[in-house]
């Protein structure tokens, strides 16, 4: 194949995959990898490298509206910075010793978790209950705008999120992707933000965790220019796009339709990875 | 209490917003004018990704990229943009630290310092290997 085919089937899979993974809320790490692999051919340390790339691109772009409109709890933020960008670099440099195929396995595990993920139903966890010590000493209680009021809450289990975090990152760091699901989770579920606010925050912090873990991947030759570049750019105008018709969508029946082809994608890279295709 | 300090954090806030916005825009028009050189280049050749090789990229560290940044090759243009773009959430984390000092907030100037010493101890390249 030449390199201007590929390119140009490149950009074309990364705008759909950004576009997709921002209506879906799974993000589009999360299917540029399989295009590239599966679809391509591309060596998975080439696919992690390039989706670690238009991760930064995208949730930088998205962070930046959402940090103006005051949702982002920039303390939160940087504090739980501490766990994801050690986790990342953690990741990546397991990414360095283990098999190809441990790392397709475990891509096609989170990818299916991850879409389960987004069919759930989301729980409101907030509380008033301001009696963590760790949330009062790292002053992380916040408020966030809705319908035009001042609604604020308190956080819980400061120490349960930072362990999620770093979870969180160092999978970040060993695929290439955001892992948004679990940060959301570390964030709604265990120390019991608001969604607007732990989507956001989340958000936030990707950029920073994926620059952590793309330095590794630069400084080990995975992040290939050629690759690379039409992959951050498609990925980011999809996903732009993504985020204006997400405004106006249903997005319930394309979750679920979605959910399904991810998850063969990862049964694909699982099979794949198991009987030694890596 | 915002209104007896200087700096509040919607200022913070705001700040931070345009520079990620900025930084994402000036990064992603030096990839896409690199990526034109770089097809220009090499349009008509063959990929070659099936398999991967540490040797395989030339342009790794920040220093490599710095000093062929000016020789306009593709390869070269496209990976300074890449690299803008890495240090664009990093800025960030800079202005934070300085907005926070400035704000008096000085614990969030510790945090701050600590995720910046965990990205630039990655930036010299020390845990590639």
């Amino acid at each position: 194949m030449s390199v201007l085919l590929f390119t140009l089937i490149v950009l074309i899979g990364a705008f759909l995959a950004g576009f997709l993974g921002s209506l879906t809320g799974l993000g589009g790490g999360v299917i540029i990898i399989p295009l590239l692999t599966l679809g391509l051919g591309v060596d998975i340390h080439y696919a992690i490298g390039a989706s670690i790339i238009s991760v930064i691109a995208t949730s930088t772009g998205s962070a930046a509206a959402y940090v103006k409109e005051g949702l982002t709890n920039m303390r939160i933020g940087m504090f739980l910075e501490i766990a994801t960008t050690v986790g990342a670099i953690l990741g990546a440099i397991i990414a360095v010793y283990l098999n190809a195929a441990y790392v397709a396995v475990i891509f096609g595990c989170i990818l299916i978790f991850s879409s389960i993920m987004t069919l759930k139903k989301k729980v409101d966890h907030t509380t008033l209950d301001y009696t963590s010590k760790g949330a009062k000493f790292f002053k992380l209680n916040g408020s966030y705008p809705l319908n035009g009021m001042v609604k604020p809450y308190a956080v819980k289990n400061v120490a349960g999120g930072f362990f999620m975090m770093l979870f969180a990152g160092t999978l970040s760091g060993l695929l290439g992707i955001g892992s948004g699901a679990l940060k959301v989770i570390a964030m709604d579920n265990i120390m019991r933000l608001p969604f607007k606010v732990s989507t956001t925050t989340s958000n936030f912090m990707m950029g920073v965790t994926a620059a952590a873990s793309a330095v590794v991947y630069l400084h080990r030759g995975q992040i290939d220019p050629g690759i690379a570049m039409p992959v951050c750019i498609g990925v980011l105008i999809g996903a732009s796009v993504g985020a204006k018709v997400l405004v106006n969508a249903k997005t319930d029946k394309l979750k679920m339709i979605f959910a399904v082809v991810v998850s063969i994608l990862a049964i694909q890279m699982i099979y794949k990875g198991l009987s030694g295709g890596f | 209490m915002a209104e007896t300090k200087n700096i509040t954090d919607k200022d913070i806030q705001s700040l931070v917003g345009n520079l990620l916005r900025t930084g994402v825009y000036i990064s992603m028009g030096i990839v896409v004018f690199g990526g034109m050189i770089y097809l220009y280049e090499h349009g008509t050749e063959k990929i070659d990704y099936a398999e991967f090789s540490f040797n395989k990229v030339s342009l790794k560290t920040v220093e490599a990229i710095f000093a062929n940044v000016l020789t306009f090759k593709g390869a070269a243009v496209v990976q300074f943009g890449l690299l803008m773009l890495i240090f664009t959430p990093i800025a960030r984390v800079l202005m934070a630290i300085v907005s926070f000092f400035l704000e008096k907030d000085y614990l969030y100037v510790v945090i701050g310092l600590i995720v910046l010493a965990i990205i630039m101890a990655s930036l010299s390249g020390g845990f590639a290997h």
